[in-house]
């Protein structure tokens, strides 16, 4: 015959179902945050989207337009950007990963990536301003490049860090013992095995700089024509949103909502295809 | 070059001149790579160098000073660095607050609770939460969030606590929506999914006879969590909440839209304020003096050593608990 559970019992039971229907809310309050947000962003930039956004530039206050000249500005900031920061990120990454594995530079070099991953993204305008718009007089989209690939280096450097150390070290002794030279084992070898890894950790880069508007406030600043011209104050997406956002008239509200819901979802969209990616490469 | 290497050259040549074309290339490759390593360092240290010099103008003129004074003045050229400090710490004490447990539940119901074909979508939907660029938070906060505050929760505080002593002062004035509580409560949200993703590897991590052990001897899935777990991840979960501090101290854009950018020191948190970041994102461009600039520039530098020492101390609680693990 079975005890009834004594009082202790009982209230042991009641204090663990409480606990957890606690943390099932929780959650519950992380997804209502998330679906919130989305939900606002896309009722709002839902009705301001239009072919207009994309084929004008951005309007002086009381006049309609669209955001080309920010498109095109972030495009070719962020492309530069990605195209400064993922070489210099992939070598050191190689650097860790190949040459200094336990030693105490790369040890160093590891702790001080990580506080990078996570410092304020601002810290990096203030710096790139310091050292390229102070001295050069003006603000242009090419201290903006440095600061963006500033912020996507430690991405880079990680990712690649941790897939190259991921690679069995069997494929290492056998390019090895065929008589490869390091740099060519690492080049032909290391970097095809470790390729799904590494492109994971630009696109997750790429997602990163994208959205970032504190480095690019003081050193692209923003330009409300149209230009191609790097060395020039540069429009970009983020930096338009902020400054839209906060003023007063409506028809610049409404653009700035159209350039955060392409913004969200473009960055969404590329670090769940980010993931995917991982997932799908690494089965 | 020696007789012997000579004569060996000369039966292989080509063998040996690829051999040496190795060798070089290996050094210049091994060159290369620890070049971009020593970059990684550069940026940081160049980046230390390069805004403590900017800040130095400031710094020397007005000393020790500078930290306490809550004077912000751009036309008397009086400036202090008290009133964005204290909205940072304000603004990131409430991102804690709110954060830590409900990221701890998070990390209970995606380890413990949810059935398993749950834990992928929910723990993918969360980690969405980190990709949402900072400046979509601020608009969210400064359209949305910040009218629900004040419309259904400011007044609400207000006639519950606001009567309450010392308590009620943090809750005194108008339901503005705009102020240190709604920035602090957004940037909770934004490191929400930082801690709690920190927080599940860990609980991850926690070896399965201790779980059994737990289990054989009766302890419910609470007593599991809250007295084998928690207290054998203990250095690692720590970790993650100076994570989520480091992000919040130093986060810029969401807060920037909620606080108002207000330099009175107000001890109440519905009323404008302002934070390090929020002050040098607002003001730098319009800074129209040298030591107006310098002293923002020098904010920037308080505000890199406060994130710097809070995300070291992040990196060493987790590191302790990998290297127990022996996956350093």
């Amino acid at each position: 015959m079975r005890r009834r559970p004594s009082s202790l019992v009982l209230r042991r039971q009641a204090i663990n179902g409480l606990a957890l229907g606690l943390a099932s809310f929780a959650t519950l309050l992380g997804l209502i945050a998330l679906t919130w947000i989305l939900a606002t962003i896309i009722v709002n930039g839902a009705t301001a989207l239009g072919p207009q956004l994309f084929t004008r530039d951005t309007p002086p206050p009381g006049s309609m337009g669209g955001l080309r000249n920010a498109l095109v500005g972030s495009a070719i900031m962020t492309g530069l950007g990605v195209l400064l920061g993922t070489p210099i990120g992939v070598l050191a990454g190689t650097h860790l990963a190949e040459f200094g594995r336990a030693s105490r530079f790369a040890e160093t070099i590891r702790f001080i990536n990580d506080i990078l991953l996570s410092a304020p993204s601002i810290v990096t305008g203030l710096f790139v301003y310091q050292i390229v718009v102070q001295p050069s007089g003006h603000f242009s989209g090419l201290a903006g490049v440095l600061a963006l690939a500033l912020v996507l280096l430690p991405v880079v450097v990680r990712s690649t860090d941790e897939t190259l150390r991921l690679v069995p070290i069997s494929l290492r002794e056998a390019a090895l013992a065929l008589g490869a030279p390091h740099w060519r084992m690492v080049l032909r070898v290391l970097y095809p095995a470790a390729r799904t890894g590494m492109l994971t950790g630009v696109l997750l880069g790429i997602a990163r700089i994208s959205g970032e508007t504190a480095p690019l406030l003081f050193t692209a600043l923003n330009n409300q024509y149209f230009s191609f011209d790097p060395a020039q104050p540069m429009a970009n997406m983020p930096v338009v949103i902020f400054q839209f956002a906060l003023s007063p008239y409506a028809a610049w509200h409404a653009l700035a909502w159209a350039g955060a819901l392409l913004m969200t979802l473009f960055v969404l969209l590329l670090s769940v295809a980010a993931r995917r990616l991982l997932r799908t490469g690494s089965a | 070059m020696s007789g012997a290497e000579a004569k060996a050259g000369a039966a292989w040549p080509g063998k040996m001149a690829r051999r040496r074309s190795g060798a070089l290339g290996d050094r210049i490759f091994r060159a290369l790579v620890a070049l971009a390593a020593g970059l990684v360092l550069l940026a940081l240290g160049g980046a230390a160098a390069a805004i403590l010099w900017g800040g130095l103008p400031a710094f020397l003129h007005f000393g020790l000073y500078f930290l306490i004074s809550t004077a912000w003045d751009p036309v008397r050229r009086d400036f202090g660095a008290m009133v964005p400090i204290y909205g940072t710490l304000v603004t990131s004490l409430i991102a804690m607050l709110s954060a830590v447990p409900i990221s701890f539940g998070i990390a209970v119901f995606l380890t413990e609770v949810a059935p398993g074909w749950l834990r992928g979508p929910v723990g993918a939907a969360i980690e969405l939460l980190a990709g949402i660029p900072s400046i979509i938070y601020g608009m969210w906060g400064l359209f949305v969030f910040a009218p629900f505050m004040a419309d259904h929760v400011e007044p609400w505080l207000t006639t519950l606590l606001g009567p309450l002593p010392l308590l009620g002062a943090l809750f005194d004035g108008p339901p503005l929506g705009i102020g240190m509580l709604t920035g602090g409560l957004i940037l909770g949200i934004m490191v929400v999914p930082f801690i709690s993703s920190v927080m599940r590897d860990v609980f991850l991590l926690v070896p399965l006879p201790l779980r059994e052990a737990a289990f054989g001897l009766g302890a419910t899935r609470w007593e599991l969590v809250w007295r084998v777990m928690v207290p054998y991840a203990r250095t690692a979960l720590m970790g993650g909440v100076f994570l989520g501090l480091g992000r919040a101290l130093g986060e810029t854009m969401a807060v920037t839209f909620v606080l108002g950018n207000a330099h009175d020191f107000n001890l109440s948190l519905l009323l404008p304020s302002t934070s390090i970041a929020a002050a040098i994102a607002n003001e730098f461009t319009e800074a129209d003096s040298e030591i107006y600039r310098s002293s923002l520039i020098a904010l920037g530098f308080l505000l890199f050593l406060i994130t710097f020492v809070v995300l070291a101390v992040a990196k060493l609680l987790m590191a302790r608990l990998a290297r127990a693990e022996g996956r350093v």
